[in-house]
């Protein structure tokens, strides 16, 4: 492979140089050391992040993208709408012309065009994709946030499952307790919701002082024998709400003091900070953190509305994987962009795309999952009438969010078939999916 | 050229036409069941039209006698445990857990004094006779069953809407339907979701794309709701576990596969046919059982005391008329049971919804479900028996320096400490920081702010969904919402306009009177001697009032008794 030096995608680093074989020619003695310097840091620390926990960032797409706008173009097909496809830096791979940045790090990660679900109502569908369940109306699963979180308990001053921006639904804990469920923010440009008293320190002691010394005192008086410990845990999550009010842990979700440049090539907007601040977070000991880009629902405009989204989505998405790369912390990181289910290939009068669950678009990237490759395809001209009963009328080599599921568990090194004790006393796996192999590097 | 210029107007007017045309079916009335059905819900009619002479209250000779008969039963457990029941409770923490109970909000400082000038042995069962009346009440407990009934899922919008259905059970409610005529109008349910809403019980099962309810769905929500029996597994095999228990009830059998299928079967006969919803078809099932070669029919059977079932009749009326049958008495102790996990904020088994055919009932439960039986299914009645009897009315804490164990609280030696839901929580802070009572006489602002603090809060506090009693602790964002977050703050803050702090800071005589009327109003209880002294202490030395009584009050809405019933 000839290595293109003034391709954005690998672009003027050190290590590129040195891959290039150019750096002796023109880098001094001491540049050329620190490049061999760094090169090795970089190669000891990829060594070590296959022993560094295993952390996931979820680009959550609420509404439901398009996968015709985005990931699966088929421009000149009946279906295919107004859009058209580029070349991407995976050889004979093609997507929208409206990730064009995106489309520079396909290299990076794996495409599942084909992923189906039985959910086309939108809490239906997010509770299935972000669990891997159908919903049941006898238990409530965990998110891969939560089964992430519980499987290794270690932590840090602030929560290990974060939601940013959070939709309609964020990751919840389900039969794992609500402990687990994600820990709610907004906009990284604004302070963390509550985490900031409104009156000064010596008075919040003081109000602290009264309410554990005195009058939880007397609620607790000849009650339940140790109430506070086994019951209540109150002095315990006052303790660790005091203490992460003070954590520098928290200037993880701060993303106002980096350079502007990089707060622009993420976009600049409430959804690419939330991106940048997820890499941060992943490297405080945030173990999943979920990042909502909201408005995908576009029964109408569809085209127009796919440009707006996808001018936000597209620095945020490929400037997230290429730092993360940058960072080594793809070893370790996990992204995986998805929405709760796909639009219709089928244009409405409205001009727009209604929901459609029989094969639509998921992107992984990071934790070992292949790099560079594409699972599945769609017909460029699905029948008209096609009612959901023969999936083969409309998706090639189909994949079930269940065996998604399986496949992202394992890539976390969590035994995807590990059983759990639910709150019913039933045991229930973490997943009912299969480990898609071809997934996985 | 010209129609190819005009073709997005002509797309957009041709969908405002189909549109058009199909609010004018609905309206038009064709959206009716197929077949009426002979007993078609009437939508309960708004308060004001409602004749209170209507309501069936039972004699207070029956409650008493009820009440003395479950207490006997409790005794003895007691005694046989060599237990000592508590010392009762007060009545105002008495009235705090009637109020979290049954409207979800604490006692306001209004109710709190007018019930003061009530003689003392009055005032819970007046508290009680005007929540029982109150439409916070039927609400609230119209939220309560709707989602033990079709859980917290949006389910799929074209065919269900929850909130109606939530009204038309608070309706159900208002009215005091008894409890089987509640469950036969949900199974038998017929019409549209929207004309009729207890049709949501079923369409809130369909699928995206079958447009049909659910039977398995129905089968297993059935089961849990009316039945108390979770007989979910035996969806894909029979039970090997030694789980569940059906057939003969005097012998039980290990469940099988056939016994969830069939009941499933029943609800095959609610049929969905577009615009005019749910109408009664005829059962049609079939399933490949676990190694089985080939689909079967699959006959509508029940899983017990198959002798209750009617032969004839419609599948839906008989299964209905099977659950209810004053001789099905799993089917009561499962009502009974529901009703004493939503008074106690726990069950008095293990779960709300597993009442296993082999394992004998506790006895109180058993007692209460001959009871609910006897006064026809009389939910009012229930709620009287149930918040009579010691159970509830005993104290949670001894003075005597016994030391409380779970042995104690699961006897109901003490009341037991639950935590709040979300909702209660949210409902207990925003009615401690007003003086007056909020309901549907308060001022539309108030009502507005009430509402909207409430479903945000609950939203950032964490919903508990349809997991009802969960035994769980606290979290961190629950923590910092409660010291930090906006509502809190709002509520507590010197605001003369709105906020109890304010009101006692302007108008109450003495420093001792403000952190008695702050206590009643957040804590609905008087301070102890410790925490008077203390607290005016504090007023006393503080340069700023107004301050101090916003820190007393931030303290109270944060204290671990706040958020938890006791």
């Amino acid at each position: 492979m000839t290595v293109q030096l003034c391709d954005s995608r690998v672009h003027l680093h050190r290590r590129t140089l040195l891959q290039a074989g150019v750096g002796a020619g023109f880098l001094s003695s001491i540049a050329q050391r620190l490049a061999v310097a760094d090169e090795n840091n970089k190669k000891r620390r990829h060594l070590e992040g296959r022993h560094r926990p295993k952390n996931v960032i979820l680009l959550w797409m609420e509404g439901g993208p398009s996968q015709l706008e985005t990931f699966d173009p088929h421009p000149g097909s009946l279906t295919g709408g107004d859009v058209q496809a580029i070349k991407t830096s995976t050889e004979g791979l093609e997507i929208s012309e409206l990730l064009p940045q995106t489309a520079e790090m396909m290299h990076l990660t794996s495409l599942v065009r084909s992923v189906t679900t039985k959910e086309g109502d939108h809490e239906r569908a997010v509770y299935n994709v972000k669990t891997g369940f159908r919903p049941d109306p006898t238990l409530k699963h965990p998110s891969i946030g939560a089964i992430l979180c519980h499987a290794d308990q270690r932590g840090g001053d602030i929560p290990r499952h974060v939601s940013i921006l959070p939709g309609q639904w964020p990751s919840r804990g389900g039969y794992l307790g609500p402990a687990l469920d994600a820990f709610q923010t907004g906009d990284p440009a604004n302070p963390v919701p509550d985490i900031t008293s409104s009156v000064s320190q010596p008075r919040l002691r003081r109000r602290i002082d009264d309410l554990q010394n005195i009058v939880d005192r007397e609620f607790y008086r000849g009650r339940l024998s140790g109430i506070e410990q086994n019951r209540t845990l109150h002095r315990e999550l006052t303790a660790s709400a005091m203490t992460m009010m003070s954590s520098e842990q928290l200037d993880a979700f701060d993303v106002t003091s980096l350079p502007t440049s990089e707060l622009e090539a993420f976009g600049d907007t409430p959804f690419g900070r939330g991106c940048l601040a997820a890499t941060q977070l992943v490297q405080a000991g945030v173990r999943c953190v979920e990042v909502t880009l909201s408005g995908w629902d576009t029964h109408a405009a569809n085209h127009s509305f796919h440009e707006t989204k996808c001018a936000t989505l597209d620095p945020a998405l490929a400037s997230l994987l290429k730092r993360l790369d940058e960072q080594d912390q793809l070893d370790n990181t996990l992204v995986v962009w998805a929405g709760e289910f796909g639009r219709t290939p089928r244009i409405n009068p409205a001009e727009g795309r209604d929901h459609w669950p029989h094969g639509f678009s998921v992107l992984l990237a990071g934790c070992g999952i292949r790099a560079g490759h594409v699972m599945g395809k769609t017909a460029a001209d699905p029948p008209a009438d096609f009612n959901g009963d023969d999936l083969s009328k409309v998706v090639e080599n189909p994949v079930g969010i269940e065996d998604l599921h399986a496949t992202i568990l394992h890539a976390l090194d969590l035994e995807h078939d590990h059983e759990l004790e639910t709150s019913i006393g039933r045991p229930m796996k973490r997943s009912e999916g299969r480990i898609l192999k071809e997934l996985l590097a | 050229m010209a129609l190819k210029k005009y073709a997005p107007t002509l797309r957009w007017a041709w969908l405002a036409l189909v549109v058009l045309i199909a609010f004018g079916v609905l309206i038009a009335g064709l959206a009716k069941p197929r077949v009426p059905a002979a007993n078609a819900s009437v939508f309960p009619p708004p308060v004001s039209q409602l004749d209170p002479t209507s309501w069936k209250v039972a004699s207070i000779s029956d409650v008493d006698r009820w009440t003395d008969r479950i207490d006997r039963l409790w005794l003895a457990d007691l005694d046989a445990k060599n237990l000592d029941p508590a010392p009762d409770a007060d009545w105002l923490t008495l009235c705090r857990r009637l109020s979290l109970t049954l409207v979800g909000s604490g006692v306001s400082l209004e109710e709190i004094r007018d019930l003061e000038t009530l003689p003392e042995h009055q005032r819970f069962s007046t508290h009680r006779e005007r929540l029982l009346k109150d439409p916070r009440f039927h609400h609230y407990f119209g939220e309560r069953w709707a989602r033990i009934l079709v859980g917290t899922d949006g389910g799929e919008f074209l065919a269900y809407r929850r909130r109606r259905f939530r009204t038309w059970l608070a309706g159900c409610f208002e009215q005091n339907w008894t409890h089987d005529r509640l469950v036969k109008q949900l199974i038998t349910a017929e019409g549209i979701w929207t004309g009729n809403p207890e049709v949501n019980f079923l369409t809130a099962t369909f699928d995206t794309g079958e447009n049909q309810p659910d039977p398995v769905r129905l089968a297993a929500r059935t089961s849990r709701a009316f039945l108390g029996l979770r007989i979910d597994c035996l969806q894909c095999h029979d039970d090997f576990l030694g789980n569940v228990a059906l057939g003969d009830i005097h012998s039980p059998r290990e469940g099988l596969q056939s016994d969830f299928h069939q009941l499933a079967s029943f609800f095959t006969a609610a049929k969905s046919e577009g615009i005019t919803g749910i109408y009664d078809g005829d059962v049609d099932y079939e399933f490949q059982y676990l190694d089985a070669s080939e689909t079967v029919k699959v006959p509508a059977k029940v899983p017990f005391q198959p002798e209750l079932l009617p032969e004839e009749g419609d599948a839906r009326d008989r299964l209905a008329a099977w659950i209810t049958h004053p001789k099905n008495r799993q089917a009561a102790r499962a009502a009974v049971h529901h009703y004493w996990a939503l008074i106690y904020g726990q069950p008095l088994e293990a779960e709300v919804d597993d009442l296993p055919l082999d394992s004998d009932p506790h006895p109180m439960l058993d007692a209460l479900a001959d009871l609910f039986v006897e006064s026809e299914f009389n939910v009012r009645d229930l709620i009287r028996v149930l918040t009579s009897i010691g159970p509830f009315q005993v104290g949670s804490r001894y003075d005597s320096g016994i030391e409380v164990t779970r042995v104690h609280e699961r006897h109901m030696a003490v009341f037991p400490i639950t935590r709040l839901r979300p909702e209660q929580v949210a409902g207990a802070l925003t009615q401690a920081a007003r003086v007056q009572t909020i309901d549907r006489d308060s001022t539309f602002l108030i009502q507005l702010l009430a509402n909207t603090g409430i479903n945000e809060f609950v939203t950032r506090y964490g919903d508990v969904g349809e997991d009802q009693f969960s035994d769980e602790s606290g979290t961190i964002t629950q923590r910092l919402l409660m010291m930090n977050g906006d509502m809190l703050r709002e509520l507590a803050e010197h605001n003369p306009l709105m906020n109890t702090s304010a009101h006692v800071s302007m108008y109450q005589a003495s420093h001792e009177k403000m952190v008695e009327a702050l206590y009643l109003a957040t804590l609905n209880r008087q301070p102890t001697a410790i925490e008077s002294e203390h607290f005016a202490s504090r007023l006393n030395e503080a340069d700023d009032r107004n301050e101090m009584v916003e820190d007393i009050t931030w303290v109270l809405m944060n204290s671990s008794e706040m958020a938890w019933n006791h």
